[in-house]
């Protein structure tokens, strides 16, 4: 983790009366959980691979809203929705990215009626999209052959349809993507959405992420690849309480590229 | 007197129609106490959703054993009430299989409702089976003993005992034909009911045309009393589900609704000008300050009133659900059952004291736990699978409103996550400041 990235802020553009092709939204668990962190900077590496001029919002970036709002504080999310708009427009933000599909459909589907409308993409869509104009290139590397599982996030899948991009992606690593049995509209939920990832979960006979942990490790996979950090931290949780973590990973898509070339 | 049966008929169809109509419009006033939600955008896809959901049975099939057999009951049932109309045209006028002068066009729909019959009548079997021997586990959940459970089967027996009437009334009738007993002349074609003849054998003309009549007048009764017991049924989703996927929601599921008043409390903190002692204009009522979110079915919105008598508590959303399928208690159908449960005893309330008398109950606690609804993970499970466009998690968010905002009955660890946000921009407690040291870690 000890190698410094080169990431602009929309401060420093502005100083120099430019602006950026897109907003790198980093969010919460991409700035500060030690794992997403990770995916943080994988991703902007590849953003620097691809020769795209981003930014971050920095210190001026304060969380989306979205735990508030599932957890039904409305008022919290509202403030954080207009202080976050009121700063991207301030910057005259057209189009954000981000790592997160929480805050990608939270930006995307929640702050249009506050104010705040931006052309959000969820980065596999995003990186998907460098693929199809040839700036970034996608190639098997280490990955060759891996046996690989995706798990649709609820908030990129089902919630906003998005299926194939990360899928198209992981193609693209000329991995072998075998699918489990409950996947893409069927997918099971990780177990943290809704703002459970904060809370203790209600009395059950078992946890959400190790149901679906089973779901995924039913597949035989080397790899279970992820979109999403909570789902990272919920099936990394998992594949340890299975005592598993030694044959199989769980890694985000945009790590999974970057990796396979060394980046 | 020959008139006798005609009038019977006559007053039998009023009265069956008139007492559902009766409870239809309860139904109907039921569903508008909820809160006003425009839903009057986007008719062309409403339409398409309408025709392909509801009528088209799109999401049915998604499950193919229950979705084969149930487009096979649900064809059968709408197909074979155009044999209904000729009853009561019979019914009324005191004739006989009044459209037999179609010929061979008649033969033809007589021949097709009987295979129809005979396809709903094995469909419902299999139902009853699934239910009852093969126990399928969503009929079995906690909140189907009792009542649930006996109205499922008794929606099954109800259209097997009608399958039946139908059938023996068309042998009947043609036995009596072969016969050649007046006014039965030769009409229809009965390519199930004749393997029911021998039964017959032996049996007098006046025999038989009294076991038509019984099972002609038996099987309009039972259709009428069918109907009937919709209202106090599971099963008014036949009717319901054509409105409920209209004014489904077409937002992206992720998409939770705004909260137009928070926004207007949230506009006037944000503003610099505003004067929070001000007294309010003189043109301003003060009224009763807007409740947040949902205690009662009063304070949910119309749309999710309609999903509450739609639902035919078939469970698919339930044996979808992450955290039912862990042990918790949250059952989305059970939302759906217990919404419409407490909203049917507010309707009774009305119609015994003329309006609203408080009863010292609502949805929340007396219906639905806050346990139950904090152990959604809002994944959307039960909005994708529910075939009839129904969405429990819009009724879990809003009480989960009125648990925080207004009786700030949040768990704990929830707590701490919001003051985390209110404090430090983030649901844990790191520093905004700190939020790009990730870049030279």
């Amino acid at each position: 983790m000890s190698e410094t990235v080169k990431v602009p802020t929309m401060a420093e553009y502005m100083a120099e009366g430019k602006k950026p092709e897109v907003l790198f939204w980093v969010g919460c668990a991409g700035s500060f959980d030690d794992r997403a962190k990770k995916i943080t900077k994988a991703f902007v590496k590849l953003l620097h691979n691809a020769n795209v001029d981003f930014a971050v919002l920095g210190t001026e970036e304060s969380c989306t809203g979205d735990p508030a709002k599932r957890a039904g504080n409305e008022f919290l999310f509202q403030m954080q929705a207009v202080t976050n708009i009121e700063v991207m427009n301030a910057y005259e933000i057209k189009k954000v990215v981000t790592a997160c599909p929480h805050c990608f459909n939270t930006l995307k589907n929640e702050y249009p009626v506050l104010g705040g409308d931006y052309e959000v993409m969820h980065h596999t869509q995003f990186l998907k999209s460098l693929l199809d104009e040839g700036r970034l290139k996608v190639e098997g590397g280490k990955f060759k052959g891996k046996r690989i599982t995706f798990h649709d996030p609820c908030y990129l899948g089902r919630a906003n349809n998005v299926y194939e991009a990360p899928r198209d992606l992981l193609r693209k690593l000329e991995v072998e993507l075998v699918e489990m049995k409950r996947c893409k509209r069927n997918g099971l939920c990780c177990g943290a959405g809704g703002a459970q990832m904060f809370k203790e979960p209600e009395p059950g006979n078992k946890d959400v992420n190790v149901e679906r942990t089973e779901d995924a490790l039913e597949t035989k996979p080397d790899i279970i690849a992820a979109g999403c950090p909570f789902c990272n931290t919920m099936m990394t949780d998992g594949v340890k309480s299975k005592e598993k973590e030694e044959s199989v990973q769980v890694m985000d898509v945009a790590e999974l590229i970057a990796n396979a070339q060394d980046l | 007197m020959q008139y006798i049966p005609n009038i019977l008929f006559i007053l039998v169809l009023i009265a069956g129609i008139g007492y559902f109509t009766k409870n239809v419009r309860k139904v109907i006033r039921n569903i508008r106490l909820g809160k006003d939600v425009d839903r009057s955008d986007n008719k062309g896809e409403r339409f398409k959703n309408m025709a392909m959901i509801a009528l088209g049975q799109s999401k049915m099939v998604r499950r193919p054993v229950a979705g084969i057999l149930h487009i096979v009951v649900y064809l059968g049932f709408i197909i074979i009430n155009i044999e209904v109309l000729e009853i009561i045209i019979d019914g009324i006028f005191g004739t006989h299989r009044i459209f037999a002068f179609l010929g061979g066009l008649y033969d033809f729909l007589i021949g097709a409702f009987e295979i129809l019959a005979f396809l709903v009548f094995v469909g419902v079997v299999l139902f009853w089976i699934r239910r009852n021997v093969i126990k399928l586990k969503r009929f079995w959940n906690p909140e189907m003993k009792g009542w649930p459970k006996n109205d499922g089967n008794f929606i099954l027996y109800f259209e097997m005992v009608l399958m039946t009437l139908f059938l023996v009334m068309n042998a009947s009738d043609l036995q009596l034909q072969t016969l050649g007993a007046d006014h039965y002349s030769k009409a229809g074609a009965y390519p199930v009911s004749q393997f029911l003849l021998p039964l017959f054998d032996g049996m007098s003309e006046t025999a038989l045309i009294v076991l038509e009549r019984t099972c002609w007048w038996l099987h309009i009764i039972g259709i009428l009393v069918f109907l009937n017991y919709l209202y106090f049924s599971k099963h008014l989703h036949i009717l319901l589900a054509f409105p409920n996927t209209y004014y489904g929601d077409l937002n992206p599921k992720g998409e939770l609704d705004n909260l137009e008043a928070v926004t207007k409390e949230v506009q006037l903190m944000m503003d610099p000008s505003a004067d929070p002692f001000a007294a309010p204009a003189d043109d301003q009522q003060e009224g009763e300050p807007e409740k947040f979110g949902a205690s009662d079915v009063a304070d949910l919105n119309w749309v999710q009133l309609l999903n509450a008598y739609t639902c035919t508590e078939c469970g698919r959303c339930t044996s979808e659900c992450p955290a039912n399928q862990t042990g918790k208690k949250l059952s989305p159908r059970k939302i759906m059952m217990d919404t419409r449960d407490r909203l049917k005893e507010v309707g009774d309330n009305i119609d015994k004291n003329g309006s609203f008398v408080d009863d010292g109950k609502q949805l929340l606690n007396d219906y639905i736990t806050p346990e139950e609804l904090w152990a959604c993970t809002s994944c959307n499970a039960c909005v994708e699978t529910c075939p009839v466009s129904i969405s429990p998690l819009s009724i879990i968010i809003d009480m989960r409103r009125y648990l925080v905002m207004e009786q700030s009955a949040a768990p704990s660890d929830l707590n701490n996550m919001m003051t985390n946000i209110e404090n430090n921009g983030a649901p844990w407690p790191f520093n905004q400041m700190d939020r790009l040291n990730w870049s030279n870690e």
